[in-house]
């Protein structure tokens, strides 16, 4: 029997319940989650009241894991089962993760997907799965303070993630049981939550300089819509190499040698970053390590020689942020505010470099760690779909350029970076031989002009082309993104009409049949199985479908249908109520489509119709 | 696709080569206010895929609409002329020479005493050049002269990449 919903004393009973929805920022070093309450955005924090979860995992013999503050007290003892820093492996082959620092203690293994593994003493496991260790974890936080289960999350990724790396973090997402509204660029976040504290138009750039990433982005504020003009970076650059660059340092000092064992580069790694954090306060930090051996090293660090160190790492990031600029066609001194966002801003010199270069002291009112998840907080309740009338919009780019291998192994771009997002576009190719039937297609994204040069995102291969002539064909590949920034790939031969039979293989991805591998092999049988949760994706599908129906109906309804559709559409979501409560997946699933396809004509007049509005209903004097 | 209708139409601005960039911004914002997917964010699949393409479509007319190079192509288009037919390329002996004058005059950038100072002179008159194409695409246009209208296009083509190849050297030249 169904129980009738009573609301708490002073809660409103609005038709529009006020929906669950949360941010996790999901970082290099550190990890939050944060959301709107009582209409102000605030970062969460577990019982022992810290903010920021580290985002460290631990795997232990019997399956268990230990993530956070427990994994990283635990990450000396046990450095080859304690995995910190997985961002910087997400969506990266093997050979990339042996480039990222040459340092590193975890095994890694190569897996049939192109994603390597990391070995545990519970097994072998990819980036994917470590990294949705920390997003249940921080899941099962929001679910507690707010009192239930989340309708959505926005999840923020650094602006200059490629294809691969997004893709990776939704799936890490899917993995650990969240609906991603959407994927938001830190950057773009971080100018929300000071754009509405400002309340100011211009253009303003964000210098975010994380653990172990490194973003710049050009926005144009006007009105509540935030436009990327331009965005750069560095996904392999952050603080985690100002730490490595002093450890280098100490192991020269001390006499260390480079066979110096991990938990000896773990003790200096520490030592490196307290040196550093020292360092913001005081002019000299002293350093104690302790040798192998078991004896001490002692010795200091002055801000001359610190300087020394990280310089040429600060370098590294003006060289983006003069490409921003000139991407988006500005210079330095049309910038209105800049805007600091990473634990690494905290680090003086990075401030004063940043101040020199753009003639301007940069913005740090907002705790730099936090700023992120405050203004992705309030983008998740917009998304939520509980401010129904506000009117922030935010326009992304994509930050290299998507493109097609073609003879040579040259790249020819499709979609140019910083082109805004969604977008679709498509380019005819054709055939190499007469009478070829099948062609190899390679979906690359980079700037440079060699495949080789580029990141591979995915091969697949179109089938069934009819024989002609070498150069008679004409196949069109469309590439279509999303507001997330994720790619799609479609390829039709135009003179015939075969779609293609596509056949994609992520190239340092996973395969839909891996992900749902992971999701069987993680589940707990005796309270879960596959079956229970597809059906519960299903009714929720079903629910946001019926509701947005019923809105859509109740506003519109009279105007855009016939007497005739009206009952048709009725029918069909009468049906879908039906299966919704029944027990079976498939049903409800093909229950939608059907209701989808009623509606088919409705939805599109609706669309037609408010486009049509926003054409003509603004006089430009309205604007001024 | 629900709304079929040219660029122009789409920005409520008249089918014309000179365009009131304010009134075109405005629009674009009103309409993405309209139909980006994060307006959708709770609707169903089918709505939100097609929010998805009429924003992408919007996308594709703002970036189209605010450039003159592909403004000018569109509009050569719009009017049915065929931009790939092969016949017409190459037909500008005049431009080759400057063309290659001005590439050797980008190659020897490196080699000069100033080679920044150098370059943003180079880069001022590149600019200077590609307006004066401009405004004489925009009366090659105006008087329906399409043939001139598309010699003017391939030449401001070039300009485009020479921009480009002049912006990559200022970065190497930057960074080093």
């Amino acid at each position: 029997m169904a129980l009738l919903q009573i609301s708490e004393p002073g809660q409103s009973t609005a038709p529009h319940q006020h929906r669950l929805a949360a941010d996790i920022d999901l970082g290099t070093t550190n990890s939050l989650v944060a959301t709107v309450r009582s209409g102000e955005a605030v970062t969460l924090v577990d019982p022992q009241g810290h903010h920021r979860l580290p985002s460290i995992v631990r795997y232990l013999p019997d399956g268990s894991v230990h993530v956070g503050h427990q994994a990283r007290q635990e990450a000396t003892q046990d450095p080859l089962n304690t995995i910190s820093s997985v961002k910087r492996f997400m969506g990266r082959g093997v050979a990339d993760v042996k480039s990222l620092g040459d340092k590193l203690p975890y095994e890694f293994v190569n897996a049939d997907s192109g994603m390597p593994k990391i070995r545990t003493v519970a097994g072998e496991f990819s980036p994917v799965e470590v990294s949705s260790e920390i997003l249940k974890v921080l899941r099962d936080r929001a679910e507690q303070a707010l009192g239930g289960d989340l309708t959505g999350v926005v999840i923020t990724v650094p602006a200059y993630f490629d294809d691969a790396q997004r893709q990776a973090t939704k799936d890490a997402a899917r993995l650990a049981g969240l609906h991603v509204l959407r994927l938001l660029n830190e950057p773009t976040a971080a100018a929300v939550a000071y754009g509405l504290d400002q309340q100011s138009d211009g253009v303003i750039v964000v210098y975010d300089l994380g653990g172990g990433t490194f973003d710049v982005s050009v926005l144009r504020l006007n009105k509540g819509v935030f436009e990327v003009l331009a965005t750069a970076g560095d996904t392999a650059l952050g603080g985690d190499d100002m730490d490595r660059a002093i450890a280098t340092w100490i192991m020269q000092q001390a006499g260390i040698g480079d066979d110096a064992d991990h938990k000896q580069l773990r003790r200096l790694m520490h030592a490196a970053c307290e040196a550093k954090e020292a360092l913001t306060e005081s002019e000299v930090a002293p350093l104690k390590v302790e040798l192998m051996d078991g004896s001490h090293w002692e010795g200091e660090l002055n801000k001359a020689q610190f300087h020394e160190l990280v310089d040429p790492l600060i370098s590294k990031t003006l060289s983006p942020c003069r490409r921003a600029l000139r991407d988006a066609g500005l210079k330095a001194d049309e910038v209105a505010e800049i805007v600091m966002v990473g634990g690494s801003t905290r680090v003086p010199r990075v401030r004063e470099r940043v101040a020199e270069f753009f003639k301007r002291d940069p913005l740090v009112d907002i705790d730099p760690d936090k700023v992120v998840a405050i203004g992705a907080a309030i983008q998740a309740d917009i998304l939520a779909g509980n401010k129904p009338e506000d009117e922030l919009l935010l326009l992304d780019v994509i930050p290299l350029s998507l493109g097609i291998e073609t003879m040579g192994g040259l790249m020819e771009k499709i979609i140019p970076r910083n082109t805004t997002i969604p977008v679709a576009r498509a380019q005819e190719f054709t055939t190499f031989k007469d009478g070829q039937t099948a062609m190899a297609l390679h979906v690359c994204q980079g700037e440079r002009e060699l495949v080789s040069d580029c990141r591979s995102l995915a091969k697949f291969e179109l089938r069934g082309i009819p024989p002609m002539v070498a150069g008679a064909a004409r196949i069109r590949v469309t590439y279509q993104v999303d507001a997330d920034g994720l790619l799609s790939v479609t390829a039709q031969e135009q003179t015939s009409g075969v779609q293609a039979n596509i056949e994609v293989k992520p190239s340092y991805g996973l395969t839909d049949t891996e992900i749902e591998g992971m999701l069987k092999a993680s589940m707990d049988n005796a309270r879960d199985d596959m079956e229970a949760r597809r059906l519960r994706e299903q009714q929720v599908e079903a629910d946001r479908t019926l509701e947005a129906l019923d809105a859509a109906l109740s506003a519109d309804g009279e105007a855009y249908l016939s007497a005739e559709e009206r009952s048709r559409i009725d029918m069909e979501a009468q049906a879908l109520k039906a299966a919704r409560d029944g027990s079976d997946a498939k049903t409800i699933k093909q229950a939608i489509q059907a209701v989808e396809k009623a509606s088919e004509d409705f939805v599109a007049r609706r669309m037609d119709s408010s486009i049509r509005k926003a054409m003509s209903g603004h006089k430009i004097e309205e604007f001024e | 696709m629900t709304v079929q209708q040219d660029f122009f139409s789409l920005f409520s601005l008249p089918i014309a080569f000179s365009i009131d960039r304010r009134s075109l911004d405005e629009h674009y914002r009103a309409l993405q206010r309209t139909v980006h997917p994060d307006r959708f964010a709770n609707a169903g699949d089918q709505e939100r895929r097609m929010a998805m393409q009429q924003a992408a479509q919007i996308n594709e007319g703002y970036r189209v609409l605010k450039d003159p190079l592909a403004r000018g192509r569109y509009l050569l288009e719009l009017q049915g002329y065929d931009l790939n037919d092969e016949q017409k390329t190459h037909q500008d002996p005049e431009f080759l020479m400057q063309q290659m004058e001005l590439r050797e005059a980008l190659e020897e950038v490196r080699s000069a005493s100033d080679p920044m100072g150098n370059l943003q002179a180079l880069i001022a008159d590149f600019d200077e050049q590609n307006n004066a194409l401009t405004e004489s695409l925009a009366s090659a246009l105006g008087s329906g002269d399409m043939d001139k209208a598309y010699l003017y296009l391939q030449r401001m083509q070039f300009f485009r990449k020479l921009a480009q190849e002049a912006e990559e050297l200022e970065a190497d030249l930057e960074d080093y």
